[in-house]
């Protein structure tokens, strides 16, 4: 009730500022005007009576003045004064104070602009129910740490667990939706029916799926997201019970996913059906197309979830030889599943932004530095004349304050841009996939950030002068001020600033050095093809009339002949799991015929490829032969590998001639009859696994890849052949089409890199600007103090040489010390992003040696400048103007 | 302007809550009352006084409102809050330990 009191009587002294000076001019005035009454009454002329009532109180204005100290008035007022007063500085010298706002404003735009990706990525909650108790679920084999769940896996993991609450599987898929025009492709995810609930996630519309509704025996049923229900039917209400045809299967639209919701694992998807196992993959438990998801029970932890899983799986490999063999389990946060790969990336561009923040600070640092040592005699005249030392200190924060302020808002307002910018960057179908940076901004996470960053800039800011003000004597101030010789402080604690930027900017040129040359690397690895000239293409085709192995090779024969046809087209081949840098994980387990064989599970990638396949990707034959049209289900089972392969598993062995099996209850013999250089069939930094190639015409599909070489330029020919696969049947769709080139350059660990390459190029730019600025300006005020000195030893017969060497030479020592630390921050800090750096070691020597000549040479040059300047110096008027 | 010092400040505002005590005064008034009760032998700084009433205002202890004085002008009554009642007790207990102490002394040396 008090402090509520006290509270608002200080708001009104504060805001009412008039009525509270009226009341008291009126008080007073009753005093004394009671006063001069008494003393007429007792006999006095009207003037003493007057005086003697002033004289009584002390003084009328010296006691307001005291009342308005009491209620606190004066604090603002001197604070309004300060601000006057520092804006009035920081206009005079033009030059410096947009100098520091910009600098600090660019420290500030960029920090913030990465912890908003940050925190969109790694701070923000996912939109489910209590997400930290949330597990991504795999199977674990020695291929893949983390694989995927067969269908029957699954039952018996839900059925035998006992640490998860519930758990669910889902599928990331492509169907055909059926439309009036024919087919579209659409994509969707597969999910069982407590996913949702698993996750903590209703409907914003209808229902969602039953217990039982992925049973086969249900009614297929499917929820829309958000974003195709307003896309496709308008955000209508009446979408609830209407039938969409997928892949030739009526599905009822049951529910609509609410706007915030986003699953990455299994996005980008408009159609979320329930699992219906009765696909041919769905019913064998040595077919693996599932993920997990599940909801720790209380109290346990992961390890614990793991070791459980992990029993259970070894349950199943005592129960089922034959397919789980070497099945493990894995269990890992949702977070890590979701934002596991970026996560790095983001750490190493917010160490990145940080390093530049610091950097603005230590410069804008450096700038009031040199000008609080300037100012000596302004501080020593003022404390001469009562200033306390409080009191300047004050000033000083007030201009650190002002400064910062002006910065942050610049910066902020920089931040919002360079975030849209940023955004704007990414492709669409980066974006889809990363649904999690949709509540990218400058969140009230961020505001708060920024803010932080702001206090602990202004008092940085404020320390140089502050410390400035404490350590200098007043009498040493004036008289220092008029002999003019470089301020101590200032040349210890400046050049040990500079000193701090040249390393800071050296850690941040090598990151980028070493984050550039991998992607050089990452872009120039050899994919084992040739790259120019090619054009890829999926198709696919409906299952219902192109399901057949003989209407499948029809196809694929039509589509390649015609293809052929167009002009430039040289050779067309098609590949039917998946075409190059996919990273296509299906894989197949084969025995080497002739050897023991105890059950082992030899997991590989399989592709079923065309004859012209290799030869169109420009591949190279090692030994052996390609593949002919001819070899398809009537003629004996062959089999081409890649180099890995051979050497894995046939290691100083011909495995040429070699037979080998698919594991299965009758093996047909395969033979091998190629060997073939390595072909990047996953992201281009993953290690080349061993790769099983089989004729087409032997295993056939209806979705394949196409891969067409052409004479010409690549470009048109896409529409072109688009159009020749829709000539053959509109129902059959085109999707992804891309030149080689292009399908490299974007492919997902290209693009990591080159977002991750980009970014730290363009801070290390900025801060290799800001320390040579910084040094220039060490130097620059180091020669101006010095003048006088300069000046007496050219008088005395000092060459200019003399003088280059005297500030050269003081110039070298900031950069040697500067990149020395520098080189051994760098390499500590290369050591700490190890994992984003593709075939360079984070020691990179050609690297460190670039930087550090490039940072010194800029360096150098910048001090050349001044050194020039002191060069020239004419001693007469040096000496004179002293 | 001379700062009056601590202990001199801290019994003006002792003096100023015990006469508000009574019943709401302006400030004229108040120097007047502290005046009489003393038999003239506190002669209250006036200057000091109108400080003090605002301090002690804005750390609520006393309330101010305006009304009529009993010469019919407009004057600024202050009035003794909760609050102030407490502090005052608190100061007066402190008060008579402080100078029951120094009596004690001057006495007996």
């Amino acid at each position: 009730m008090r402090l509520n009191n006290v509270f608002r009587l200080r708001l009104r002294s504060l805001f009412s500022r008039t009525t509270v000076e009226r009341e008291l001019d009126e008080e007073l005035r009753y005093h004394l005007e009671r006063q001069i009454e008494l003393n007429l009454a007792a006999g006095m002329t009207r003037a003493d009576a007057r005086r003697d009532a002033l004289q009584s109180i002390e003084g009328f204005d010296q006691r307001k003045e005291e009342c308005r100290d009491m209620r606190g008035l004066n604090l603002l007022e001197n604070l309004q004064k300060d601000l006057r007063f520092a804006i009035r500085q920081l206009r005079k010298n033009l030059g410096f104070t947009c100098t520091a706002i910009l600098v600090l404003a660019l420290g500030m735009c960029a920090s913030v602009a990465i912890c908003a990706f940050v925190d969109a990525v790694l701070i923000k909650p996912l939109p489910y129910r209590n997400p930290s108790r949330l597990v991504g679920v795999f199977e674990r084999v020695a291929a893949f740490p983390q694989s995927n769940l067969s269908y029957p896996d699954y039952l018996d993991w839900k059925k035998l667990n006992s640490v998860f609450s519930s758990l669910d599987v889902y599928q990331r898929n492509g169907f055909l939706l059926t439309t009036a025009a024919g087919a579209e492709p659409v994509r969707a995810a597969r999910v069982s029916d407590g996913f949702f609930r698993t996750l903590g996630v209703t409907p914003a519309l209808g229902r969602d799926f039953y217990a039982g509704e992925d049973l086969p025996a249900a009614p297929r049923a499917t929820l829309l997201s958000y974003a195709a229900w307003q896309q496709r039917y308008g955000g209508k209400r009446d979408v609830l019970g209407r039938v969409v045809t997928l892949d030739g299967a009526p599905n009822v639209i049951i529910g609509v996913l609410p706007r915030e919701f986003h699953f990455t694992p299994a996005e980008p998807a408009e159609f979320w059906t329930a699992l219906h196992a009765t696909g041919s993959c769905d019913v064998r438990r040595s077919c693996h197309g599932l993920y997990g998801v599940a909801r720790l029970k209380d109290g346990v932890s992961i390890p614990a979830a793991l070791s459980n899983v992990t029993w259970v799986a070894q349950q199943l490999e005592t129960q089922y030889p034959a397919t789980n063999r070497g099945q493990g389990a894995a269990v890992a946060a949702l977070t890590d599943v979701i934002a596991g790969d970026i996560r790095p990336i983001l750490l190493v561009l917010l160490c990145g932004a940080g390093l530049l923040l610091l950097i603005a600070s230590v410069n804008v640092a450096g700038l009031l530095l040199v000008r609080s040592e300037s100012r000596t005699r302004e501080i020593a005249v003022r404390t001469a004349l009562g200033a306390s030392s409080g009191r300047l200190i004050r000033q000083f924060v007030t201009e650190a304050l002002v400064l910062v302020a002006a910065g942050s808002a610049l910066g902020l307002a920089s931040a919002h841009w360079a975030i849209q910018l940023l955004t704007g960057l990414i492709s669409e179908d980066m974006m889809a996939r990363m649904p999690f940076l949709q509540g990218l901004g400058l969140t009230v996470r961020v505001m708060a950030l920024a803010g932080a960053i702001s206090l602990l800039a202004a008092v940085l800011l404020s320390l140089p002068p502050s410390l400035r003000v404490w350590s200098s004597g007043m009498q040493a101030g004036l008289a220092e001020a008029s002999r003019g010789s470089a301020g101590t402080v200032w040349r210890r604690l400046g050049s040990k600033l500079v000193v701090l930027e040249l390393a800071t900017a050296m850690v941040l040129l090598v990151g980028a050095g070493l984050l550039g040359k991998s992607l050089y690397r990452l872009l120039h690895v050899d994919v084992g093809l040739q790259p120019d000239r090619l054009v890829t293409m999926e198709v696919m085709a409906p299952a219902s009339r192109y399901g057949e192995d003989p209407q499948a090779i029809a196809l694929a024969r039509q589509v390649m002949s015609r293809a052929e046809e167009l002009p430039g087209v040289q050779s067309v081949g098609v590949s039917g799991l998946g075409l190059p840098m996919d990273g296509n994980g299906n894989t197949t387990w084969f025995r080497v015929l002739g050897r023991p064989w105890h059950g082992e599970h030899n997991d590989v990638p399989e592709r079923n490829v065309s004859a012209g396949y290799f030869t169109t990707l420009g591949a190279r034959l090692l030994r052996g032969r390609y593949f002919t049209e001819a070899e398809d289900g009537s003629k004996p089972r062959v089999a081409i590998i890649n180099h890995t392969f051979a050497r894995q598993f046939f290691p100083g062995e011909d495995a040429l001639g070699k037979q080998i099996a698919h594991v299965s209850t009758s093996p047909v013999p395969i033979e091998i009859v190629g060997i073939v250089e390595d072909i990047r069939e996953g992201p281009l930094d993953a290690a080349i696994p061993p790769v099983l190639y089989v004729p087409f015409n032997q295993e056939t599909d209806s979705f394949f890849g196409l891969v067409v070489r052409t004479s010409q330029d690549e470009r048109p020919l896409l529409p072109a052949l688009a159009a020749t696969v829709h000539k053959i049947d509109s129902g059959i769709v085109t999707v992804r089409g891309a030149t080689m080139t292009v399908r490299i350059n974007a492919s997902q660990s290209a693009y990591l890199h080159r977002s991750a390459a980009w970014l730290v190029g363009g801070f290390a730019a900025l801060a290799l600007l800001l320390g040579v600025v910084g040094l220039y300006g060490v130097i620059a005020y180091s020669v101006s103090q010095r003048s006088r000195e300069i000046g007496i030893r050219m008088a005395l017969g000092a060459q200019p040489r003399s003088v280059y060497q005297l500030i050269l030479k003081e110039a070298g020592w900031l950069i040697a010390f500067g990149v020395t630390i520098g080189s051994v921050c760098s390499v500590a800090a290369a050591a700490l992003m190890r994992g984003l750096l593709f075939s360079v070691r984070s020691w990179d020597v050609p690297t460190l040696a670039a930087v550090a000549g490039l940072l010194s040479v800029s360096a150098l040059l910048a001090s050349f400048i001044p050194a020039r300047r002191a060069a020239s110096v004419n001693p007469v008027e040096a000496l004179r103007s002293e | 302007m001379s700062k009056p010092t601590d202990l001199v400040q801290g019994t003006l505002c002792l003096l100023i809550l015990k006469v508000v005590a009574l019943q709401p005064m302006h400030g004229w008034a108040i120097a007047q009352r502290i005046r009489q009760m003393s038999g003239s032998v506190l002669q209250v700084g006036q200057g000091a006084l109108y400080p003090s009433l605002h301090k002690l205002e804005q750390n609520g202890f006393i309330s101010s409102e305006w009304a009529i004085s009993e010469n019919n002008r407009r004057a600024k009554y202050y009035t003794l809050t909760k609050a102030g009642r407490k502090a005052l007790d608190q100061e007066a207990a402190q008060w008579e330990r402080l100078s029951g102490a120094i009596s004690m002394i001057v006495r007996t040396a």
